[in-house]
């Protein structure tokens, strides 16, 4: 333990020299895949990148996750790496904005990559420039106790009417339908898409999230409408706000619950709790409006090539690298997540290949990011504590509406 | 020039001792004020250009019900915070006895102090979690329904507060510890004669000794009730809904949380909480030099 600390302060250290005085030759890369899993699979992709281009010296910065978010504000604008870390869609405007992202439009040119992420590609344009390379994506969905469903004779709800029987079915039998913890506030945001990627589908969606339509347009009202038919008829987990979204794994793990809307890290975890895949199931979020086509949110990772960046040349070849189908399998295998690039192979896991093959298949409406990253990011906070809100206190339909409309009117 | 500094020696001596001292409190708080003041009539996001928006910040603080929350959470904090000054003082009076052991009474009762506020709130989290909390364990032994205290809007901030209470009032207590040992017996001897006892004694007799003591508690008080800003991040985030939260916490996520960067308008609530600072403690350096003065 000592010795990786002292190691990691040695990289870092050796980051802040390669930063200032760059030799041809040195790669510096900021990152935040602080988790043991996402850290070990980026090393191995360093070591194999290494391995190809023997004249690149490859430094890499860890930052802890969370304070990732911070510390990548200064050093792109103060002492910029050459590649950094971040995410698509919304999440990567302000940096596009302020000039601090480079466009790689000869890479994605280069690697075939507009067909081959062809999928993701809506995610990285900016100004119809292409700003950064997805490395992963995972897909949401909702997750479901096989076994109790089968128990029940409950079968997988393909639309509403069949989603809503399925609550009635579990409650009767003193089942929890969905759990949910929203104390920090994005599960709700995840609800909340869906509702409304399935009443209004992909276009009003990102039209709302973009800020176009008013929040008391009637269609979001048909969307809260869904949403308080769950919250009235008490298919939420109880107390829901005082839970974090790990505590809300528990009621699922012992079958005081059934369901749960949420991405695919949660079923590491679930797996830990003694769930496996004859008990833990994966369905898509049931159809609202018929003929809608079905859209859903798998959000993306993504690498950068910085303006401040001082080895162009060996940044484009790492991006290049990072974007080609054997690196993806290879990475995605070890983060246990999905690989951006269509050519890339999927590891062999009942999850992964379902939401594959959902993604690719069953997904013609679209690809949402996730409403923190399609959203502005005030929005985005403001949004996710109403939907929280309204989940607790359904009366206030009308204030919260008119809250989020004061606040769109303002950020857009 | 020798004799100038033997002349002025001792004028310019306390200027040479406070130098170091002066220019530390200006270069890091002096001058960061009036660059929050400054930076509070821009609108700018941490990155871009910065715009000059006159009170345009100040305006929308007004009409945002969040910040009326804050700023209403922030009064009960600083009301009910001063709970720990006399709870305080009655654990300090508790213990201010000669029995068997008594040490490691008081340092059972100091040691809420002793660790880190994180783990205040982390204790306190689980006393009040509404599936396995000890408090709904008891609630509902006792036949009451379970209440998720950190989820419901109208409790939240004085199940917080009771948390930040636990410490603040072992710190008070060793405050009022140190006071007591420093109360004049013959003092007491003679209020005795004069057959005061019970409160009248701790009223006329113990009290105005005490007062050294118990303006310090106030301070801190006060201080650490401005300052309650790890048990917010720790115990709810500022929610459910931000009905937790307060101005520290809003400014901090305003200008620096994941989904904030708005440095202006974080500066224009720093401003605010500045002035209710400022008039707290104008308030009681007006006292201490009011007594001073009265002797």
């Amino acid at each position: 333990m000592k010795k990786i600390f002292k190691n990691q302060i040695a990289l870092a250290l050796a980051g802040i020299l390669a930063g200032t005085s760059a030799v041809a030759g040195t790669l510096v890369i900021n990152g935040d895949t602080s988790d043991p899993a996402p850290k070990a699979a980026f090393q191995a992709v360093i070591d194999g990148f290494e391995a190809e281009n023997p004249d690149v010296d490859v430094v890499y910065n860890l930052f802890d996750h969370e304070g990732y978010k911070a510390a990548i504000r200064n050093f792109l604008s103060a002492d910029a790496p050459d590649i950094a870390f971040w995410y698509a869609g919304n999440r990567m405007a302000p940096f596009v904005e302020a000039g601090l992202f480079a466009p790689i439009d000869d890479v994605w040119a280069d690697q075939g990559l507009y067909s081959l992420m062809a999928s993701s590609a809506p995610g990285m344009t900016m100004d119809g420039k292409k700003w950064g390379i997805p490395y992963t994506y995972y897909n949401w969905g909702v997750y479901y106790r096989q076994d109790i469903f089968e128990d029940l004779g409950i079968a997988v709800p393909t639309n509403w009417d069949e989603f809503i029987a399925a609550g009635e079915t579990l409650k009767a039998n003193g089942i929890t339908p969905i759990t949910i913890g929203t104390k920090w506030l994005w599960t709700a945001g995840g609800v909340f898409d869906y509702l409304n990627l399935r009443t209004n589908g992909y276009d009003f969606h990102m039209a709302l999230t973009s800020g176009d339509i008013a929040w008391t347009d009637d269609r979001v009202r048909a969307t809260m409408a869904n949403y308080q038919q769950l919250i009235d008829g008490g298919f939420f987990l109880e107390n829901h706000a005082a839970l974090s979204w790990q505590e809300a794994l528990a009621p699922m793990a012992n079958g005081e619950a059934a369901m749960y809307i949420m991405g695919n890290f949660a079923v590491a975890p679930l797996k830990e709790l003694g769930l496996d895949d004859s008990t833990l199931g994966l369905f898509q979020f049931p159809e609202i409006t018929p003929g809608i086509p079905m859209a859903e949110e798998a959000p993306t990772d993504t690498i950068h090539l910085t303006a401040g960046a001082k080895n162009v040349v060996d940044a484009k070849r790492f991006l290049a690298y990072a974007a080609r189908p054997d690196v993806q399998t290879a990475w995605n295998k070890a983060l246990g997540q999905l690989p951006t690039n269509a050519g890339a192979g999927v590891t062999d896991d009942k999850f992964l290949n379902q939401a594959f093959s959902m993604l690719n298949n069953d997904a013609p409406g679209g690809v949402a990011q996730f409403y923190d990253r399609d959203t502005k990011a005030e929005m985005a906070s403001i949004g996710m504590e109403a939907f929280q809100e309204f989940m607790v206190k359904p009366e206030r339909l009308e204030k919260i509406l008119e809250r989020l409309e004061k606040a769109r009117q303002r950020l857009y | 020039m020798y004799s100038y500094w033997k002349n002025n020696q001792l004028k310019i001596a306390p200027w040479i001792f406070l130098a170091p001292g002066i220019l530390m409190f200006s270069v890091y708080v002096i001058f960061p004020i009036f660059q929050s003041i400054n930076l509070s009539f821009y609108q700018w996001d941490g990155l871009g250009t910065k715009t000059y928006i006159g009170v345009d910040n100040y305006i929308e603080l007004i009409d945002d019900e969040y910040f009326i929350v804050s700023l209403k959470n922030n009064v009960i904090w600083l009301v009910l915070y001063l709970l720990a000054v006399p709870a305080g003082l009655f654990a300090a009076l508790f213990l201010n006895q000669t029995v068997r052991g008594i040490r490691i009474y008081k340092s059972i009762f100091f040691f809420p102090f002793v660790i880190s506020q994180v783990v205040v709130g982390l204790v306190f989290s689980w006393f009040y979690d509404p599936s396995n909390g000890l408090l709904n364990v008891i609630l509902e032994f006792f036949g009451f329904d379970s209440i998720a205290i950190l989820a419901e809007e109208d409790y939240v901030t004085y199940g917080i507060i009771a948390a930040g209470l636990w410490p603040q009032t072992a710190y008070c207590m060793i405050l009022y510890l140190t006071g007591l040992n420093s109360v004049d017996p013959e003092q007491i001897e003679a209020g005795r004669i004069d057959n005061a006892r019970g409160w009248r004694m701790l009223w006329y007799v113990i009290l105005p000794q005490l007062k050294p003591a118990t303006f310090i508690a106030v301070v801190v008080t006060i201080i650490g009730a401005l300052r309650s800003f790890d048990l917010i991040d720790i115990m709810t985030g500022g929610g459910p809904w931000g009905s937790s939260r307060v101005l520290a916490y809003y400014m901090y996520e305003k200008a620096f949380s994941e989904y904030g960067f708005r440095m202006g308008y974080g500066a224009a609530i720093a401003v605010v909480l500045l002035i209710i600072m400022m008039i707290y403690i104008a308030t009681i350096l007006y006292r201490l030099y009011r007594d001073e003065k009265g002797g």
